[in-house]
């Protein structure tokens, strides 16, 4: 493991830095749902779960768990004063409708143009979808949290996509242990890199071109 | 006088025939009706298919119909979880058939079905496999799917409070599909923690109104 490359936690937090006081926020599972760890104390960010919470507080302490009160990924939560519980139906038109403002999901390829696969492996019989697919055509930003190569050194960060399609042209930008990419319309810039590393290593381990960006940073850690 | 309370569970789920479509409401393991879903086991109706957001947890409930193969079809968004292996060991034998759908979808879908509306067009899946053989238009430069409704035969819903009249009110996110799956079935059977006189839940408060629900059964003691 190379050690210039973020840890899950790091680019968690990173991640937390993006978000404003009074943002709206889905966290998928994986290193998503770890950066509201990260959000500063005095910030007002208000998290939707897809069952129909909004206003998710943190994981319940032992004895406090009501098994009726769960996340996304079915772990026992509690709920913020002013917070509410909705239908279902009215959820995904928190999603769909545009009210969301920025939703963080992980993810398996990530085109140039802004593509998202991250529900179904390449070939697979079998995926699950829940709510991916309108969290990513939903929100106003969306946001990708995931390791810059596959286990396996393959390119997450593809010209085309050829895993299974979540939505296409969603993804505002990319966040992983390597770098900080933005979706534009131009293609992917590369906006901050991790420590240590040089631009070339970022390039060579993406497929498509980065453009870089004219003020590239490093990635506080 | 309307009176939708049923004395157990059995009775609740007596008329269910071979070939009818449930809808179940529940997410995870919250707001799972599973006394009635265990009921149907006994009462032994098969060809059944199945709406849930998931396929059913290691081997009671949803698991326990699809094991013993009294599902032919399931309509869900989440089959492929660990805690589901009796589903995913089915469909791998060509035992039962999946319609995959997205999650807000499902919903919409079903709410769609409780509502008098055929069909809906939606930006979700547009690009995707789930638009494979469906009609796709745009609309403001937005590509969106055709959708068709869910109705189901029968709903089984899990709320926390009933009146005799069916008015209900949920426990938190065990509010989830439940109360769009009780729009949406010819009968709708409610699964309840307690059961109150008429006019003591607040109207302000109430979920779902009685019109749409059909029976009410008051959960066993465990």
């Amino acid at each position: 493991m190379d050690n210039r490359l973020l840890t899950r936690e790091q680019i968690a937090k990173r991640i937390a830095e993006d978000l404003t006081d009074g943002d709206i926020v889905n966290l998928g599972i994986g290193i998503p749902v770890l950066v509201s760890n990260f959000v500063a104390d005095n910030a007002e960010v208000l998290y939707h779960s897809e069952q129909g919470v909004l206003g998710m507080g943190s994981l319940a302490k032992p004895g406090e768990e009501d098994p009726d009160l769960v996340n996304a990924s079915k772990l026992p939560v509690t709920l913020v004063p002013g917070g509410s519980f909705c239908h279902h139906a009215d959820s995904f038109a928190m999603t769909r409708g545009k009210h969301i403002d920025v939703a963080v999901l992980g993810g398996m390829q990530v085109s140039e143009k802004g593509d998202l696969a991250n529900w179904k492996v390449k070939g697979a019989k079998l995926g699950s979808i829940g709510g991916a697919m309108d969290i990513a055509i939903g929100v106003k930003k969306l946001f990708i949290a995931m390791t810059h190569l596959s286990k396996k050194g393959e390119f997450k960060i593809v010209k085309e996509l050829d895993y299974p399609v979540t939505a296409l042209k969603c993804v505002t930008r990319i966040f992983t242990d390597m770098a900080v990419i933005d979706v534009t319309q131009e293609g992917l810039v590369l906006k901050e890199i991790a420590a240590g590393l040089s631009v070339e290593e970022v390039q060579k381990a993406t497929e498509p071109r980065l453009i870089i960006s004219s003020d590239l940073k490093e990635i506080p850690v | 006088m309307i009176n939708k309370l049923v004395d157990s569970m059995e009775e609740a789920v007596a008329d269910i025939t071979t070939g009818s479509t449930v809808l179940m409401g529940g997410f995870g393991g919250s707001g799972v009706p599973e006394q009635l879903i265990s009921s149907l086991f006994y009462q032994g109706s098969n060809k059944l298919i199945g709406v849930s957001n998931n396929c059913g947890y290691f081997e009671e409930g949803l698991a326990k119909l699809i094991k013993y193969d009294r599902l032919s079809k399931i309509i869900c968004s989440f089959p492929l979880m660990k805690e589901s292996y009796i589903f995913i060991e089915k469909y791998m034998e060509g035992k039962i058939d999946l319609e995959l759908v997205p999650q807000g979808t499902l919903a919409e879908r079903i709410r769609a079905g409780g509502s008098g509306i055929e069909a809906f067009y939606t930006p979700t899946g547009a690009g995707t496999e789930i638009a494979q053989g469906k009609e796709v238009k745009e609309f403001d430069g937005i590509t969106c799917v055709l959708e068709k409704a869910i109705k189901g035969d029968f709903a089984f819903i899990k709320a926390k409070k009933a009146d005799r009249w069916g008015n209900l009110v949920y426990n938190k996110s065990g509010r989830n599909f439940n109360p769009i799956m009780a729009m949406a079935a010819k009968v709708t059977i409610a699964e309840v923690d307690e059961i109150v006189e008429v006019g003591e839940l607040d109207p302000e408060s109430i979920v779902t109104p009685g019109i749409f629900v059909q029976r009410v059964v008051k959960r066993r003691e465990q």
